[in-house]
């Protein structure tokens, strides 16, 4: 169903979970407290590598208030290991150590106490005898015969290697004129949210039941923690009603909720566990992509590109977690927003001894996006010709859609060109140019970068098929129930937690829309996870495609419910009726009123239609639109909608400090029709800042010994309100013929390209100087030291 | 040791261990849940309150040095400028102008926006952002945090010269 004009939908209209954080009235995790509580600290272990020879935490025990200490040893033999998607039965992970450390922080041993404070204090009791270990940091070195294995009985460091092959790629690089390699970096950097993960888990021996408040961003959350502890599906009780504190992908403390479970089955009690940050930065299992790529482009001489060889090595961590699959998202949009008709794919991941990584916003769509974009500005910038006009020849046009792409996903719609002709309208290209030449006249080192980006969206789990032919997962659904009261009020249910992304607002508009109720009126109520429908979380830009998607549909179901009524009503056809501000008008004039349609489903069966059931309500579960198919020849089509981004910054720094300032930053986005223009704007400007912190400031550096030395907000930078410019956003609407609205996935945008895009910038800054950078984060002092060494002609080096 | 801290205009009396922080004795002692730890390292400003007016980081001042201070907590800025539970001019502003996202750092980006308007009634975008540079927001990339704070200061400059307030 597509709409021309709305009556709630894309106008500006103040999202309603805003009063309740406005006056400090959230339902974070933090925040909840149960009756007879104790509480986890937890001792991590410095070495990168050892093996634990023994845990002495007698003298631990002893402290007044202290109840239990639980140890990797213990858990072994209680629980079974985390999940994580791929075949690689000896890379185990539980909760805590076990036997072995593969990583400086690493979790050895739990304190349970009456106050995190004593469970702290006990910390400072425990001893650990330790044999250390060889150790390998980087991923290069870990694919090595040479290196130590991190995982001994694995027999290799590699999680996953597989290489795809889309196309006539030797063909297209023979009959190319130019061939062009080069390798980009992206750094270790995470969303860190500002609220760490936290858990309150609650065993109930009584009624055999465990609730679990978390402050989780995960798919199928219940199923994996009844998996690893042996329970039922249905003794697992997980409760949406916690606000989370921010998370863009990262929030999957499904290691911190084992643990806490367990220790509440075993001491029947309830068990708070809140990170401190220190426990969150070095082993939150938080952190997000680090990757190396290799790649080659094919190219004639007026700039079409008609080819390219990528290797993605992932630097994945200890464990597997999430890290290998995000080297798979991006295959479903692998050649960006351009026609680039053959493609060579290789994906490595590899274990390491660092923290373990987790789902990051976009899920390895930003440092992909990051390697191409680099490539297209090193393609124009060997042809002389202008990086912009490249990128004009190379774009898919609006008139190919749905277009597809060598690996197998058809792109729905889009308008690229539309989009930048916006962008330009509000700042202007040539006058952007002109303005850095001024600058750089001054002496300033002066740059303009863009970066053209997709998002892909509506999140589907095709790439888990795609890399482990034993996972058979077709099926990614969302869903939704409505119920209209005896009062008749609307209420709206929704199965899963947000953190910041406004569902609520997102559920009443929709529904609102189609049953022509204000969305104000409407109750967005949260059921725990025995009261829920299936569903998949906020992952992978999808719910303004699922969830909106599902309410959308579970509205028509009530809608249609109620056209059915009025037909027997007032006995005639559908034709002759209108639905309209909530009431049913035929063409003879006669009108049925909510308040009569209510009386008639609540209290007066014998009036309805025969064997019609009493009641309004619905339920809706749907499935990812266009998706449901097993990989065939190493192809698959992944997401239904591909968002587009188009970025254009002006930055600037002088030639010795270095301190860049931004001074202008324009984005075009176009992610179809929006549902609220604040709460898209909103995630738009974060996706930027986001965006700029990997650029430039933010990563996990580990030094040579194998520890963390950005582990507090001290080291590991984050940018503050002087850091982020004023952003200017350009909207356009092209719909997606794929959804219910139109609308498309905008929850990763900015974090996509804006790195590409200040990468662009700097290396234009300069490119005067034949100098270049080519990883990121884009240490500053390491240009003001490039600058030093060029202006010496390399007589001194850093 | 028993410590007496005004908080909110009420007088919390408990029992506590010296080292107890003033953000875990308004959570923990008091109950008020509106302030937040975000980094217990003084760096991230999700724990602001004021002291006396002035924006400070909970999570580096132990309760036993509060004693004597009048702290406000996000529970208690509403109470001086409008009816009780509505919200005051700060937090209408920051729901109309979506100044927040997750809503984790909103009491402390709050407080310090009431702090920096009590002092500078009509302050430029770039005061603002000076203002609340040491509160991190990982959602928002600031904006609409700056905007809310320009409109709320927009329309207590209105109010304060307004003929008709009452």
């Amino acid at each position: 169903m597509k709409r021309e004009k709305f009556k709630f939908l894309s106008k500006d209209r103040v999202p309603s979970e805003n009063s309740r954080f406005v006056s400090g009235k959230g339902n974070f995790v933090a925040d909840i407290d149960r009756p007879n509580m104790l509480h986890v600290a937890i001792l991590p272990c410095h070495e990168p590598a050892a093996i634990i020879k023994k845990i002495d935490f007698s003298k631990a025990l002893e402290l007044k208030g202290v109840v239990d200490i639980v140890t990797g040893d213990e858990l072994l033999n209680a629980i079974k290991p985390l999940l994580n998607g791929l075949d690689t039965p000896h890379v185990k992970r539980y909760p805590l150590a076990i036997k072995r450390v593969r990583y400086a922080g690493e979790w050895v041993c739990a304190v349970v106490a009456n106050s995190r404070a004593v469970a702290e204090d006990a910390l400072e009791k425990i001893s650990l005898e330790l044999i250390k270990q060889e150790f390998v940091l980087d991923a290069e070195e870990a694919l090595s015969d040479k290196s130590p294995n991190v995982h001994p009985d694995h027999g290799s460091n590699i999680l996953l290697e597989k290489k795809f092959i889309w196309g006539e790629v030797e063909k297209d690089f023979d009959k190319s004129d130019h061939i062009l390699n080069y390798t980009v970096k992206w750094g270790r950097n995470s969303t860190v949210p500002i609220e760490t993960f936290g858990v309150v888990a609650e065993w109930n021996n009584i009624e055999s039941i465990l609730d679990v408040w978390a402050s989780i961003q995960m798919p199928k959350f219940s199923d994996h923690i009844a998996t690893v502890l042996g329970l039922k599906g249905n003794d697992v009780r997980v409760h949406f009603d916690v606000d989370v504190g921010g998370s863009y992908g990262v929030k999957r403390g499904i290691k911190h909720t084992i643990l806490a479970s367990y220790i509440s089955r075993k001491l029947n009690r309830p068990i708070k566990f809140i990170e401190d940050r220190l426990e969150n930065m070095r082993a939150g299992d938080a952190h997000g992509p680090e990757r190396k790529f290799n790649v080659s482009l094919a190219f004639d001489n007026n700039g079409k590109i008609n080819s390219m060889k990528m290797r993605a090595l992932d630097n994945a961590g200890a464990y597997a977690g999430r890290a290998p699959f995000q080297l798979g998202k991006p295959i479903g949009a692998i050649v960006g927003p351009y026609k680039i008709s053959s493609v060579e794919y290789e994906a490595i991941s590899v274990t390491t001894n660092k923290a373990v990584q987790e789902a990051v916003r976009g899920f390895g769509q930003a440092p992909t996006n990051y390697a191409l974009e680099t490539g297209v500005d090193k393609v124009a910038s060997y042809l002389k010709v202008d990086k912009l006009d490249l990128r004009k020849l190379n774009f898919i046009k609006a008139s190919e859609f749905p277009y597809t792409i060598p690996s197998g996903s058809e792109y729905d719609s889009g308008d690229y060109l539309t989009v930048l002709e916006k962008v330009f309208k509000e700042t202007n290209y040539k006058d952007l140019i002109n303005k850095r030449d001024k600058l750089r006249k001054k002496g300033i080192m002066a740059g303009v970068g863009i970066a053209s980006c997709l998002e892909p969206s509506g999140g589907n789990s095709s790439f888990e098929p795609l890399l482990n032919e034993k996972n058979k997962t077709t099926t990614w659904m969302e869903s939704c129930q409505i119920n209209v009261d005896a009062l008749g009020d609307i209420i709206v249910k929704i199965h899963t937690t947000s953190s910041g992304q406004g569902h609520e607002t997102l559920v009443s508009t929709i529904v609102g829309e189609i049953l022509e109720v204000s969305p104000e009126k409407i109750r967005v109520s949260r059921p725990n996870s025995l009261e829920s429908l299936p569903g998949n979380s906020p992952v992978g830009s999808r719910m303004a495609i699922m969830l909106g998607g599902a309410a959308a549909r579970a509205a028509d179901k009530i809608k249609s419910k109620i056209m059915e009524i009025a037909k027997f009503k007032f006995g005639v056809s559908k034709d002759n009726l209108i639905y309209k501000n909530a009431s049913v008008i035929s063409n003879d004039g006669n009108v049925l009123t909510w308040q009569q349609i209510i009386d008639l489903c609540h209290r007066q069966i014998n009036e309805l239609p025969s064997g019609m059931d009493p009641g309004l309500a619905s339920f809706d579960i749907m499935q990812v639109p266009t998706g449901g198919k097993l990989p065939k020849n190493n192809k698959v089509h992944m997401y239904p909608c591909y968002s587009f981004e188009f970025h254009l910054v002006l930055i600037t720094f002088d030639p010795v400090i270095c301190k860049p300032n931004i001074l202008s930053y324009t984005v075009g986005h176009d992610c179809g029709t929006v549902i609220n223009p604040s709460i898209v704007t909103g995630m738009t400007y974060g996706g930027v800042a986001h965006g700029i912190g990997a650029a430039l400031f933010e990563e996990f550096v580990y030094d040579e010994n194998g520890q963390l030395m950005t582990q507090s907000f001290l080291d590991y930078l984050m940018p503050s309100s002087n850091e982020i410019p004023e952003i200017k956003i350009v909207k356009h609407c092209t719909p997606s013929p794929h959804t219910y609205f139109g609308q498309k996935g905008s929850g990763e945008s900015g974090y996509l390209g804006a790195p590409a895009a200040i990468s662009s910038a700097i290396n234009d800054a300069l490119n005067p100087l034949k100098l270049e950078v080519s990883s990121l984060p884009i240490r500053m002092h390491f240009v003001s030291d490039l600058i030093a060494s060029h202006e010496n002609n390399g007589k001194f080096k850093k | 040791m028993k410590i007496e801290i005004n908080i909110n205009n009420n007088i919390e009396i408990h029992e506590v261990e010296p080292r107890v922080t003033l953000l875990d004795f308004i959570r923990d002692n008091v109950g008020l849940k509106g302030t937040h730890a975000g980094c217990e390292h003084g760096v991230c400003g999700a724990c602001t309150v004021l002291m006396n007016g002035e924006a400070v980081r909970s999570c580096l001042v132990l309760a036993v040095q509060s004693m004597g201070d009048k702290i406000i907590t996000i529970e208690g800025v509403n109470s001086e400028d409008s009816e009780s539970g509505l919200l005051n001019i700060i937090q209408d502003a920051f729901c109309e102008k979506h100044g927040l996202q997750c809503g984790y750092c909103t009491s402390g980006m709050i407080l310090t926006a009431e702090a920096l308007l009590k002092v500078n009634t009509s302050p430029t975008r770039e005061e603002v952002r000076e203002a609340i540079s040491g509160n991190i927001c990982r959602c928002t990339g600031y904006v609409q945090i700056v905007d809310s704070i320009m409109l709320a200061a927009d329309r207590l400059s209105k109010r304060n010269t307004s003929p008709d307030k009452s």
